[in-house]
């Protein structure tokens, strides 16, 4: 848990592991491309999650076999995806209804950065030369009813991705409700960050020392 | 009789004129009616405005159609994807116009346009980049911004299997956007792989009703757009 490329506190995968256990048993679940992927392999058993692409599925189910992918079946990274049996498929009007109109109950986002507001920075650097693209992110941040981040305590040059106020261009303000990062577990209250639960061999102080912005200790941790 | 179909490709994009606004169907290549694309590169109409959610692939398609010069504007949400170097590089060049628009707001502008709404508030994009500009409103304390319903002159969307009254049904995730763009176009164009007598499709099941398209043409084995690009084929 010390020097560059050696992973510090949980890898990803026990990062979305940690994430899918709080995912409730029936949660109507958005997950988004990368590492919340992975969320869905680690549901705990006993749990039905139903997944929402956006792209006009609900009821995602697993990567199919080889040979078994149809280009007119994929998720909203374009993959190929299979259906689950009581899968419904709908146009993308339906499918952003479903995300605006608040009936998807968890989104699970990485970020670029958050602010200990809850505000979110995950769809663009902001540069000049930069083609941007937005996808789904600002309606899924506006419209779901809890915001997941799943996101490396900071960036492969060390800089904190927990911050004061975000300096890239924000996707959402106030939208994030709790942080999974390979470090620890921090909700966004009203008033402010509370670190809940800290990663393996993590301690107080280090965690802190890599968290831009003020950082309130759950009585259980301290 | 009332009889949707057309004849070829050709001639269903054949009256698209220049500077007009069209709607391309799909969400990476699910759904992409790249025959019908095809046939507009062919046509050469130009200075034309495409709304599509992304901006295509390799060189086939909605991709070779911005590298024809035939588009001046693209609105959409995702311009860059994997193996999308043609937007880009115009982009990059200053040469063609992008109005970037969340992927829902997109929808929802052309699900507006389509039922005659002309503007609707949203939660999405308030306090970003993307409402800069635009007037916003207070609901029940919370801040909404503004979009304006869009149309098009024609819309190009691709299907399952439709009937001579233009009843359409789709497959799997390539129904995505195809559905509120034959709702938004002046004229809407279908390809369909299959055209089915009527009465066929159970009218439970009818996605697309007949009302909204003009002309359907039955393309029975669509190209892969993937498939494509794997095998770096160009079009024309």
């Amino acid at each position: 848990m010390t020097s560059k490329g050696i992973v510090e506190g949980w890898d990803r995968a026990q990062m979305a592991q940690r994430t899918a256990l709080d995912i409730q048993d029936g949660a109507y679940v958005n997950l988004g491309i990368g590492i919340p992927e992975m969320v869905a392999g680690f549901v705990p058993e006993g749990r039905e999650v139903i997944y929402h692409t956006e792209n006009g599925l609900l009821g995602m189910g697993p990567t199919p076999e080889p040979g078994q992918e149809n280009p007119e079946l994929i998720n909203a990274g374009k993959k190929p995806i299979s259906a689950i049996s009581g899968a419904c498929y709908f146009h993308h009007a339906d499918s952003f209804t479903m995300i605006r109109g608040r009936h998807i109950d968890v989104c699970v986002l990485g970020a670029m950065q958050v602010s200990k507001g809850g505000d979110l920075a995950n769809w663009s650097t902001g540069a000049p030369d930069a083609i941007p693209a937005v996808g789904g992110a600002m309606d899924l941040v506006a419209g779901v009813k809890t915001i997941y981040v799943i996101t490396q305590h900071t960036t492969k040059k060390g800089d904190p991705k927990i911050v004061e106020n975000c300096t890239y261009p924000l996707t959402g303000k106030g939208v994030v409700n709790r942080i999974y990062t390979n470090l620890g577990v921090i909700d966004v209250n009203p008033d402010g960050l509370m670190l809940r639960e800290l990663a393996p061999g993590i301690t107080l102080e280090y965690i802190k020392d890599r968290t831009d912005a003020p950082l309130n200790i759950h009585p259980d941790l301290d | 009789m009332i009889d949707k179909q057309i004849n070829s490709v050709a001639q269903a994009v054949a009256d698209i004129k220049d500077g007009s606004t069209i709607m391309i169907g799909g969400f990476g290549e699910a759904g992409s009616p790249i025959e019908l694309i095809h046939a507009l590169i062919d046509q050469g109409a130009k200075n034309l405005t495409v709304i599509s959610n992304n901006t295509g692939s390799g060189h086939v398609g909605l991709a070779a159609l911005i590298e024809n010069k035939q588009v001046s504007k693209m609105i959409c949400s995702f311009p860059k994807s994997a193996n999308s170097t043609v937007f880009p590089e115009l982009y990059k060049k200053g040469q063609i116009e992008l109005e970037l628009v969340p992927q829902g707001t997109l929808a929802e502008r052309i699900r507006a346009g389509g039922a005659g709404i002309p503007a609707f508030y949203t939660a999405t994009s308030v306090n970003t980049s993307l409402a800069e500009g635009k007037e916003s409103r207070e609901f029940d304390g919370q801040t909404f911004v503004m979009e304006h319903g869009i149309k098009a002159d024609y819309s190009l969307v691709k299907c399952k299997a439709g009937d001579r009254y233009g009843n359409l049904i789709y497959n799997k995730t390539a129904r995505n956007f195809g559905p509120i763009m034959c709702t938004a176009a002046e004229t809407a164009i279908v390809q369909a792989e299959e055209l089915l007598e009527l009465g066929t499709i159970d009218p439970e099941q009818v996605v697309t009703p007949g009302i909204y398209v003009k002309r359907l043409i039955i393309v029975p084995n669509p190209a892969t757009e993937s498939q494509l690009v794997r095998e770096d084929r160009r079009y024309p």
